[in-house]
């Protein structure tokens, strides 16, 4: 309570109200719902998933029986193929679909904000994708991906390619996920960038184009310069959710054919759910949760100072 | 912008042609899955550009009895409107306990650090933690178990978003009202609520959107009775003969609120999503 104290002096700007008795009990009142989620849903379930990891577990109805295995699990991990493919999968389709993103979204942000007239109707169609489920998305493209009957088989053929499995060879099949990805979310990097662009300051560019700077220049010197905060964030948002990809690749291909298109996220649940070994998925999902805290912390910290850096 | 007026408008044109490509693009599938819901499986499978549309898909994934999907809908809204309220009271008033009653900073710091660490995880990393918490309490296959996830899946979000707007909130209205002798519930309810709606309208509608569109913690957390519509139509794949044409009827049915929230929501989706992004 001492700290409580010694925070007075710091807001000393505002007027400092005594608290009125009770307002202590308040204060704590208004705070305890959210601390009852964070420790009961997400604090608790994580200890019990790392208790889980050094177990074995069988259920019977609703108890479950726990042996004890030590490390074994994290021991067995980096042999375990499904994993391995999981990160290498999970790591280039996360790289090069966020990349596709960010140049098309900011390329179709770029043609936006120098539209007057549509720029609502354009917004709301691009806005579309953002807002339906990605297990739809992935129904929708699993018809038109189809072998028999797929519209992107019509379409290729009009320019005198054959038909193709899309999703069923394995040469094919991550990039046609990175295909339906790149659809799926170019329109939230659209969206982004484009708030972005529409707070910068005029001045910079008034002051441009009396010096008789032309588009391109405008753009290398102007534009992207005071966009690099933006980028930034845009690109780690994105970053974050492609790695929690599941529901498209869930109803795309379930990881195949054999472990072409297999995430992380996918390996966790099958080796989870489908197969069972609470024990042996709580191991994966512990490497995964820190692993992936570990990145998207290192990926913002190089950005942040790089672009301090400038 | 100085540039002369001919080439200027050519670029326009340019730029008009390429975002109507674009939107051409976006909209696409959409048109046509939105045709293979009207068809018959034959037409589908025939590749029929002309056909003559059909209610069949409609009729069977709506009124069939082998078909949940009303339950399905009904389930995801309930689903969905549990958690959003609840996660717009949690955050609401957690925003203004962390910015506006004075706790050490370390309080703040760490609540909000946890909750910037778990958005960052995959959700299935405690898909698996929940349902090992949540089975031996009886709360699998539950409606309050799948609230409460979302719940917590959303709360983050809706921390950040609420703590931005109850910020906004000028300090000498709070006094103003603690003057006049209002204790805290009051100054939440008078003040603070009316001041931060837009903020609440914006979380709400894309914690509901969330929720509506969560699959992976929906899919291991329930079964036949509490499934929402994307666990319906993830299911839809797995059948060995799958009933394409149902399974576009279902899809279609499955984006009507989003589409709806799209036409009347629009400027609390992008504020929502653009929050944070842009200072």
């Amino acid at each position: 309570m001492a700290s409580e104290t010694s925070m007075a002096p710091d807001s000393a700007a505002v007027p400092v109200r005594a608290a009125p008795p009770g307002e202590r009990g308040w204060r704590a009142l208004t705070l305890a719902p959210a601390l009852v989620v964070f420790i009961g849903l997400t604090l608790l379930p994580m200890l019990n998933l790392l208790a889980l990891s050094f177990h074995d577990v069988a259920w019977a109805e609703r108890t479950a029986t726990w042996s004890f295995v030590g490390l074994a699990h994290f021991r067995a991990l980096p042999g375990d193929s499904l994993f391995r493919a999981g990160i290498v999968n999970t790591l280039v389709f996360a790289i090069v679909a966020v990349l596709l993103q960010m140049v098309l979204g900011f390329g179709l942000a770029l043609l936006t904000s120098a539209v007057v007239r549509g720029k609502v109707v354009y917004r709301t169609i691009f806005l579309l994708p953002i807002l339906i489920p990605g297990i739809v998305i992935g129904a929708i493209w699993k018809l038109m991906y189809s072998f028999d009957f797929g519209v992107i088989n019509t379409i290729t053929g009009l320019f005198g390619f054959g038909p193709q499995d899309w999703l069923g060879q394995g040469h094919l099949a991550l990039a046609s996920v990175i295909v339906v990805d790149v659809w799926h979310w170019t329109p939230f990097c659209f969206l982004l960038l484009l708030a972005g662009l529409e707070s910068l300051p005029q001045d910079a560019y008034e002051a441009a184009a009396i010096d008789g700077a032309n588009g391109w220049q405008r753009l290398v010197h102007i534009t992207l310069p005071l966009m690099i905060p933006t980028l930034v964030v845009t690109f780690v948002f994105r970053m974050i959710l492609a790695f929690k990809v599941f529901d498209e690749i869930y109803l795309l291909t379930g990881g195949g054919p054999g472990t072409a298109t297999e995430v992380i996220s996918f390996s966790i649940y099958r080796r989870f759910f489908t197969e069972d070994r609470a024990g042996y998925g709580s191991a994966m999902s512990i490497v995964t949760f820190f692993g992936i805290a570990l990145l998207i912390i290192l990926i913002t910290s190089f950005l942040r100072r790089r672009e301090t850096g400038r | 912008m100085s540039r002369s007026a001919g080439s200027s408008r050519a670029a326009l044109v340019l730029r008009h042609l390429l975002l109507v490509l674009a939107a051409i693009i976006v909209l696409f599938p959409f048109l046509w899955i939105g045709a293979a819901a009207f068809k018959t499986q034959i037409s589908l499978l025939m590749g029929q550009i002309l056909f003559q549309p059909v209610l069949m898909n409609f009729e069977a994934v709506l009124t069939a009895r082998s078909s949940d999907y009303v339950r399905n809908f009904a389930n995801s809204l309930t689903v969905g409107l549990l958690s959003t309220a609840l996660v717009l009271v949690v955050a609401t008033l957690a925003a203004y306990s962390l910015n506006r009653m004075r706790w050490p900073r370390w309080v703040g710091h760490s609540m909000l650090g946890w909750a910037v660490v778990f958005h960052m995880v995959p959700p299935i990393t405690l898909a698996g933690a929940w349902y090992s918490m949540f089975r031996p309490l009886g709360l699998d296959n539950s409606y309050l178990g799948l609230v409460l996830a979302h719940t917590t899946l959303n709360l983050p979000m809706a921390l950040w978003m609420m703590s931005v707007f109850v910020n906004d909130v000028p300090e000498e209205l709070l006094e103003a009202a603690r003057i006049d002798g209002a204790r805290t519930p009051r100054i939440l309810w008078s003040v603070i609520v009316p001041l931060v709606a837009p903020g609440l309208a914006a979380a709400g509608v894309l914690a509901f959107i969330f929720s509506w569109n969560e699959f992976a913690v929906a899919l291991t957390l329930t079964q036949r009775e509490t499934a929402t519509v994307p666990v319906a139509i993830g299911k839809y794949a797995q059948e060995n003969t799958i009933a394409y044409t149902e399974m576009a009827a279902a899809a279609m049915l499955s984006i009507v609120p989003a589409v709806v929230l799209l036409l009347v929501a629009q400027r609390f989706i992008v504020r929502g999503l653009t929050n944070g992004a842009v200072k």
